[in-house]
């Protein structure tokens, strides 16, 4: 779960990460009113999207004068920002951060990730701020600082020193570079989070250590656990169909294709979606309904996908292993009962008692079209669908 | 032979009373699988499908000599039932559990190392749909009967993809020695390393179907033991060509986060080091025939 700027600044902040004074904005009236709050002559106003790479998107605003904050949060309210990191539906701005703009002297980078190789925490650094850290690991890769965390002790003083020694912070710094460090790690074991990012961390032109921007992501499997974490989703930063899909128990990833795919196992739904696309098409959705595939499940995928307008056809392929085919043969049938279907459809059964499962499909009379493999499956939906758009066009 | 487990393999159900641990222990006892008992605190004493319940793991392992162990532990106390296994002197553990925490995942990994390597238990899992070796014993919630007996070793993130796998090679009339879930969490017990060095070993498998998918350093890692230490044929699918970066696809570790974390980039680096690649999902019996075929030449 991602979360936005400013719900990171005030969680890293109870952590001793000392960030610019700065306020949450819903409307240009109180964009202005925070700017006074704040005092000083230059303000930041910052849009709170779940994306990176708001700069470019034109998401931040430096304003001289509390009029000209007044008019760059009328400017962003509203709007959806877009970039690569968005996708083209982008994302609304509902929200922003008017934040004292700081006069910087040096920018680092600061991130903390679960480290799959090594299985544990790690501590990644640079001195060169402000850049995204992949640009980084292309252009400066030896100026990457890396330190793994023992997971039984945690991070010790020594690792945070060791890291802003290595950054080059004068002597000074040292000591709130440590505790920025520390700080920061232990935000992310104690929210189990799965990513903490702060950059920049800026050294200011009165010698202070600030994080002038900061990200935050969350262990979806520990939200069990972190009732005030799960408090700060924003669900207008979301995929609606993807949130729908979560609410109803599916796992569902909304793409740009035209076939809507209804797949039992998160493996099986991506191997279907990449012999779409070998056979000429592309998947409209992710799709993964769980091992049961009960009908109930399946009449929800079907309303999921028949709400995407880009869909032209439908390919369900369902591997029945504990169940049987013939029992979702005929959770499909109830399902197309509850639901209204003008699209075509392709089914393909695999596994336990697939014979009596397409003997049911077939004796319903319902325009079923019926596959064997999952590469007829993946033909027959992409001949579907250029019969579809012909008809159309 | 096979790996991990077989006919004498003794098997313990951690959440054993459970709607979903009762269902898959009947399955794996139909199966053949000499299921010996199950553990859930507080209804230690009864008696369950014919079977002993006991309240704690090393309880278990002293009244019954069981040394395997399958779990189905909801994910708030997974971790910690694993755990109480390792210390049980378990020798081997599936984990069926989806949804465990990661951090949970480092801990348990961190407590394992506490023992040495020659007594330290082996963890497939989290998330998985478990092993099974074909006619011997099948810990796991597989349909058992997809799988033929033979000589060629599966290792697999997913699920239902695993038993397309399968039932593509019983067309073909090819066996399996050993099937191996090993779960599509980022931080997982073993990995596809771990599990390709003892198909290696195992004089009952010939060529190895490893199906790998977006996100981690898992395959990659596989690829160059597989081109420095292996002697049998590899055969390798990565599912999720068509996955967006840095979208989440269903499993918690499928997604694309990283350089080399892409299906293309992973396949690349399979194939550089010698392994066959499966152009398509629909594709796996006939790659394994081929494979199966030059190595009988």
């Amino acid at each position: 779960m991602d979360i936005h700027e400013y719900q990171a600044k005030e969680l890293l902040q109870q952590f001793g990460v000392m960030v610019p004074r700065g306020g949450l904005a819903y409307s240009p009236e109180q964009a202005r009113y925070r700017a006074h709050e704040i005092g000083g002559e230059r303000w930041v106003v910052k849009a709170q999207v779940h994306a990176g790479g708001r700069g470019k998107a034109g998401g931040i605003r430096i304003c001289e004068s509390d009029g000209a904050v007044e008019e760059a949060a009328e400017e962003l309210l509203g709007k959806r920002l877009v970039n690569a990191q968005t996708g083209t539906r982008g994302r609304i701005v509902n929200r922003l951060y008017v934040e004292a703009a700081t006069p910087i002297e040096r920018e680092f980078y600061l991130g903390i990730v679960l480290d799959r190789a090594k299985e544990q925490i790690s501590v990644v650094a640079s001195p060169e701020g402000g850049m995204e850290i992949e640009e980084i690991a292309q252009q400066r890769p030896d100026s990457i600082v890396r330190c793994a965390i023992e997971p039984a002790v945690g991070m010790q003083e020594f690792q945070a020193r060791e890291i802003a020694f290595s950054l080059g912070l004068p002597s000074t710094l040292i000591a709130p570079a440590v505790k920025t460090l520390m700080g920061a790690y232990r935000a992310f074991r104690d929210l189990d989070a799965v990513m903490v990012e702060i950059n920049p961390l800026a050294v200011t032109g009165d010698g202070r250590l600030l994080a002038l921007d900061a990200k935050m992501a969350f262990d979806d499997n520990a939200l069990f656990r972190r009732a005030s974490i799960s408090e700060l989703r924003d669900k207008s930063q979301e995929d609606p169909r993807e949130m729908q899909a979560a609410d109803r128990g599916l796992s569902y990833v909304g793409l740009d294709g035209q076939i809507g795919c209804i797949i039992n196992g998160a493996g099986l739904a991506m191997a279907t979606m990449d012999m779409i696309q070998h056979a000429g098409g592309r998947p409209a959705n992710f799709m993964d309904i769980g091992g049961g595939a009960s009908p109930e499940r399946v009449a929800k995928a079907f309303r999921l996908v028949c709400n995407d307008a880009n869909v032209q056809a439908i390919l369900v392929n369902i591997f029945a292993g504990i169940n049987r085919c013939d029992w979702v043969a005929a959770g499909i049938l109830q399902a197309l009962e509850k639901v209204e279907l003008n699209l075509p459809l392709v089914v393909r059964l695999a596994g336990t008692k697939v014979e009596a499962g397409k003997a049911l499909l077939r004796a319903s009379g319902r325009p079923i079209i019926m596959a064997d493999t999952l590469a007829d499956a993946a033909d027959q939906a992409v001949a579907a669908w250029r019969a579809a758009t012909e008809n159309r066009a | 032979m096979a790996i991990l487990i077989n006919e004498d393999t003794r098997v313990i159900v951690q959440g054993y009373t459970g709607q979903i641990g009762s269902f898959h222990a009947q399955e794996m006892m139909d199966y053949g699988t000499q299921v010996v008992g199950g553990v859930t605190p507080g209804k230690g004493g009864i008696n369950h499908l014919g079977k002993p319940v006991f309240n704690t793991v090393k309880e278990a392992v002293a009244a019954t000599g069981a040394n395997a162990s399958i779990v189905f532990v909801p994910p708030p106390f997974a971790a910690d039932s694993l755990m109480e296994a390792a210390d049980a002197g378990i020798e081997y553990c599936v984990a069926i559990t989806d949804g465990i925490p990661a951090h949970d995942m480092i801990r348990l990994k961190r407590y394992m190392r506490r023992y040495r390597a020659e007594r330290r238990m082996r963890l497939t899992g989290p998330n998985c749909a478990g092993t099974i070796s074909p006619g011997r014993a099948m810990l796991g919630i597989m349909p058992g009967h997809i799988y033929l007996e033979g000589n060629v070793g599966i290792v697999g993130r997913s699920g239902t993809l695993g038993y397309e796998a399968a039932s593509q090679l019983k067309a073909m009339g090819i066996g399996v020695s050993t099937s191996v879930g090993i779960g599509g969490d980022p931080i997982n017990g073993s990995s596809f390393r771990d599990i390709l060095e003892l198909f290696e070993q195992d004089p009952d498998t010939d060529a190895v179907v490893m199906i790998g998918e977006i996100g981690g350093p898992q395959e990659a890692e596989a690829a160059r033991f597989f081109r420095d230490h292996m002697s049998k044929p590899l055969i390798a699918y990565i599912a999720g060509l068509t996955a967006p970066k840095g979208r989440r696809m269903g499993h918690a570790g499928a997604i694309i986060s990283a350089f080399g974390e892409s299906a293309a980039e992973k396949l690349e680096i399979l194939q550089e080091c010698g392994a066959t690649i499966v152009p398509h999902p629909s594709h796996f019996g006939p790659s394994v025939a081929a494979v199966l075929e030059r190595r009988a030449k």
